[in-house]
């Protein structure tokens, strides 16, 4: 008996530590799943092959903004600018196209300016070591006003159809922005899980020194972080403008708090080192089932932001309960 | 000899009141399960300055800390004034006039002087219910004077010198009228003129009959000083007396009097022949920008070099300067021969340079990774395949390393939290053998660990040397450093003092040349 005992020790340990894992990786999928079933019982409709295509394609950019973000807090950092890099992208982008560059090109310039807006970040984070969130509150304020800027302030009608395929065409019946957010899914679940860049994320997030210490070159990583998270902003800024058929300086505003949300509510720690990439996506359909949901129930639209509010609320809550094991 | 004459300079009358007035009998404390202090006696007297003595992690702060409030004994009594007393927090201890003059100055540094001092008292308002500042400024200005001290009490503190912050810190204490007053090291960042001035001032508070508990590891201070002494070794309470009854020597002895039965102690291996072999790792006069001065050593292959040295000796700093984490300011590092510029870590690694930090939690591990994953995260780049980690690759070389160095874990994919403090040490040596390395520093590598991991350990580190690894170890723990080491080097204030082989060093002969006294 005692001896059984003191022999499964371990196993007791690690069968704990896994359902706690497993709680904490399937906690929000079992929100997810109860919202789902709340809705089908009492929302007309809901299960519709359409609505449910319209659900993926209205999330998918905060999805793909959200996966950037969920690299940055991973590193315990935070980027309050992906809604105005957004802006940005997909101003210049159109503006490009509507010049008579090829639309591809002028999308991955649009990409490619993300990109650069998020290595800046990156670098004033890592290397100056300025606070991330004082960093990207600069850069939220300076991309947006750039934006402006470029436009004196107005829409720029798309022009080119194929340009407005990335946003608004359908590949089997399927909307484009979903395979965009998929594509964008399956890259970074790759990359956060098998892949050294990865794995250094994790060991920043958890503790910094630690990863210094251990020869990881930090400081590169940190810009890395920060760049994919102005990259994939850039891929939502392109996609947006395609949907909506044009370039607007004023689109995107509070993105940033929307992809926050949902990163929190996946489970990842806003401390740092704690979370996954699937999670992200878990929690970026729970507030778009849930605002769908209400809309189809006929809720009032300010209402539904007292309820998204309140969720979030809840989210950073069960995020402390989290982090103190 | 010169410390006698001192001592008779002095005039060494001990308290007259009769009545200690504070007591502590029998107190124990316990960390997560481990006894650091284990009835415990101390009695102070009024107007006495009573030296509380002990090697690293004998007790003394624990103690202190309970006097002060800050941790509840777990048993045992503390009288206050002929009356038993329960500090539940440092203000109600402070309140009844017992202050702490920490180690490290924990004023605030952007208010004024004034303030800091006054900080502890309810300020006074005016008519409007406002602060009245003159009030303030009177007030630590009185209180200044009264240690003789001409600072501004309208200054800010960040623009003050550490002896001047000292200054504040002690009227603060005073300004809470304290009757017993508990000084850390108060000179361990003092110039001796600073020292000579500190000195004067504890003289007058004891002549006025305040109860001044001095820590301090400085032999010719605490002779100097105090009146009577307690020493503490492994949080049990060794003596106490009245100071003219000890010498230095003596009071060595009792701190370090410690059997070396318990530990592991290494087969004493064949000296290793000089001549014929190199040194791997060679440091010509190297000196960072503070705390290490000008120290030349030479380590060779399969030789564990002990670094003993006080708390704040500079011997973390040494290794961090070998590590690249502090500046090399004068001096060369020479490794296999060649002069090397070591910059970062980075740079520390790619030469084989591998190093255990002091702080396992704060500085080792890589919170809620996986075993696997701490132990292989210095080698990552090694096992990418078309940027893809290969992890049937990493699975194979964790488990060796986990079955080689004991480590008992659940399973390689274990959170490295969920270990305890003796196997996640192993988790970060094992780390650093993922790269190969020549040279492994080691800074305190068994803190916090229990004796059976400890043993462990130790058998680990002489097993690396045999297999040719050059070892250089920082421990506070003399038997450690005595039981492992094949050559002790040992450093006070940033210097190298003397190079012990292991047939001649003693716990006392470290402790000598540790706590600066020079030996004929």
């Amino acid at each position: 008996m005692n001896t059984n005992l003191q022999m499964s020790s371990p196993s007791v340990v690690s069968f704990k530590e896994k359902s706690k894992q497993i709680f904490n990786q399937l906690g929000m999928v079992i929100i997810l799943a109860l919202l789902i079933i709340v809705m089908i019982i009492f929302a007309p409709n809901f299960t519709d092959s359409s609505n449910i295509l319209n659900v993926l394609k209205q999330s998918s950019i905060t999805a793909i903004l959200a996966a950037g973000m969920t690299v940055v807090i991973l590193t315990g950092g935070i980027d309050l600018s992906v809604g105005s890099t957004l802006a940005l992208s997909g101003v210049i982008s159109v503006l490009l196209s509507n010049a008579g560059i090829p639309p591809v090109i002028a999308m991955l310039v649009g990409v490619a300016v993300g990109y650069v807006a998020g290595a800046i970040n990156g670098f004033l984070t890592a290397v100056t070591k300025l606070p991330a969130f004082i960093v990207t509150l600069g850069s939220m304020t300076y991309l947006r006003g750039l934006a402006y800027v470029i436009t004196g302030g107005y829409p720029v009608v798309l022009a080119s159809k194929q340009f407005k395929f990335i946003g608004a065409g359908e590949i089997l019946g399927i909307p484009t922005p979903i395979y965009v957010m998929a594509i964008v899914y399956t890259i970074m679940l790759i990359v956060l899980k098998y892949t050294m860049f990865g794995r250094h994320v994790y060991a920043i997030g958890g503790n910094e020194e630690a990863a210094h210490l251990t020869g990881i070159k930090v400081k590169r990583t940190l810009i890395n972080v920060y760049s994919i998270s102005g990259l994939f902003a850039g891929v939502s800024g392109v996609v947006m403008a395609g949907r909506l058929f044009s370039g607007q300086p004023m689109v995107g505003i509070a993105f940033e708090l929307d992809a926050i949300a949902a990163v929190v509510l996946g489970g990842t720690s806003f401390v740092g080192g704690r979370g996954r990439i699937q999670g992200t996506i878990i929690g970026v359909l729970i507030v778009a089932v849930l605002t769908n949901g209400m809309t189809l129930l006929n809720v009032d639209y300010y209402w539904q932001q007292v309820v998204k509010g309140i969720v979030i609320v809840i989210a950073v809550l069960l995020d402390r309960l989290r982090s103190r094991t | 000899m010169a410390v006698f004459q001192i001592q008779e300079q002095i005039n060494r009358r001990l308290p007259e009141s009769q009545l200690p007035i504070l007591r502590m009998k029998a107190v124990t404390k316990k960390f997560s399960g481990v006894k650091v202090l284990q009835n415990v006696n101390i009695e102070l007297y009024k107007g006495e300055v009573h030296a509380l003595m002990g090697e690293n992690g004998a007790g003394k702060s624990t103690l202190m800390k309970i006097m002060a409030g800050v941790y509840q004994p777990d048993g045992g009594t503390i009288e206050y004034k002929s009356q038993e007393v329960h500090w539940n927090n440092p203000m109600e201890a402070r309140n009844k006039g017992i202050s702490v003059i920490h180690q490290e100055i924990s004023l605030s540094p952007n208010l004024s002087i004034g303030e800091n001092i006054m900080m502890g008292t309810t300020f006074k308002k005016n008519r409007l219910g406002l602060i009245n500042w003159n009030d303030i400024y009177e007030n630590a200005a009185q209180v200044l004077k009264s240690i003789g001290s001409s600072l501004d009490p309208r200054a800010e503190v960040s623009t003050l010198s550490v002896a001047q912050q000292q200054m504040v810190e002690i009227a603060r204490a005073l300004s809470l009228n304290s009757e017993i007053l508990i000084m850390d090291e108060p000179t361990a960042s003092l110039t001796d003129k600073e020292i000579e001035k500190l000195f004067g001032i504890i003289e007058e508070l004891r002549r006025k009959g305040v109860a001044i508990v001095y820590i301090s590891h400085r032999m010719d201070e605490i002779f100097k000083i105090s009146n009577r002494f307690t020493v503490l070794r492994d949080g049990h309470w060794v003596t106490s007396g009245p100071i003219s009854d000890t010498n230095p020597e003596n009071l060595v002895k009792l701190m370090v009097g410690r059997e070396l039965n318990e530990l592991f102690v290494r087969e004493r291996i064949e000296s290793i022949v000089r001549s014929e072999q190199k040194p791997v790792l060679e440091l010509k006069n190297v000196s960072d920008k503070k705390y290490v001065k000008g120290i030349s050593l030479k380590i060779y292959p399969g030789e564990i070099v002990g670094l003993a040295g006080l708390v704040g000796a500079g011997r973390t700093e040494l290794v961090r300067t070998i590590f690249g984490l502090s500046e090399l300011s004068e001096g060369q590092i020479i490794l296999d021969g060649k002069p090397v510029h070591i910059k970062s870590p980075i740079d520390a690694i790619k030469l084989g340079i591998a190093h255990v930090p002091e702080s396992r939690k704060e500085q080792g591990l890589l919170p809620n990774l996986s075993v696997k994953e701490n132990i292989l995260m210095a080698q990552l780049p090694t096992y990418r395949k078309f940027k893809l980690l290969q992890f049937k690759q990493m699975n194979r070389d964790a488990d060796r390393y986990i079955k080689e160095l004991g480590v008992r874990t659940a399973s390689k994919d274990q959170n490295v939290m969920g270990l305890s403090g003796g196997n996640q040490q192993k988790v970060v040596i094992a780390k650093w053998l993922s790269i190969g390395p020549k040279i492994l520093l080691l800074d305190e590598p068994t803190r916090g660990v229990d004796i059976g991991a400890k043993t462990e350990i130790h058998k680990i580190i002489s097993r690396l040397a045999e297999q040719g690894l050059a070892v250089l170890m920082i421990s506070s723990e003399l038997p450690e450093v005595l039981g492992v080491s094949d050559r002790i080097l040992v450093i006070h204030e940033g210097k190298l003092r003397a190079e012990l082989s292991r047939n001649e060093a003693t716990q006392e002969k470290i402790m000598y040349y540790a706590t600066g006294e020079v030996k004929k």
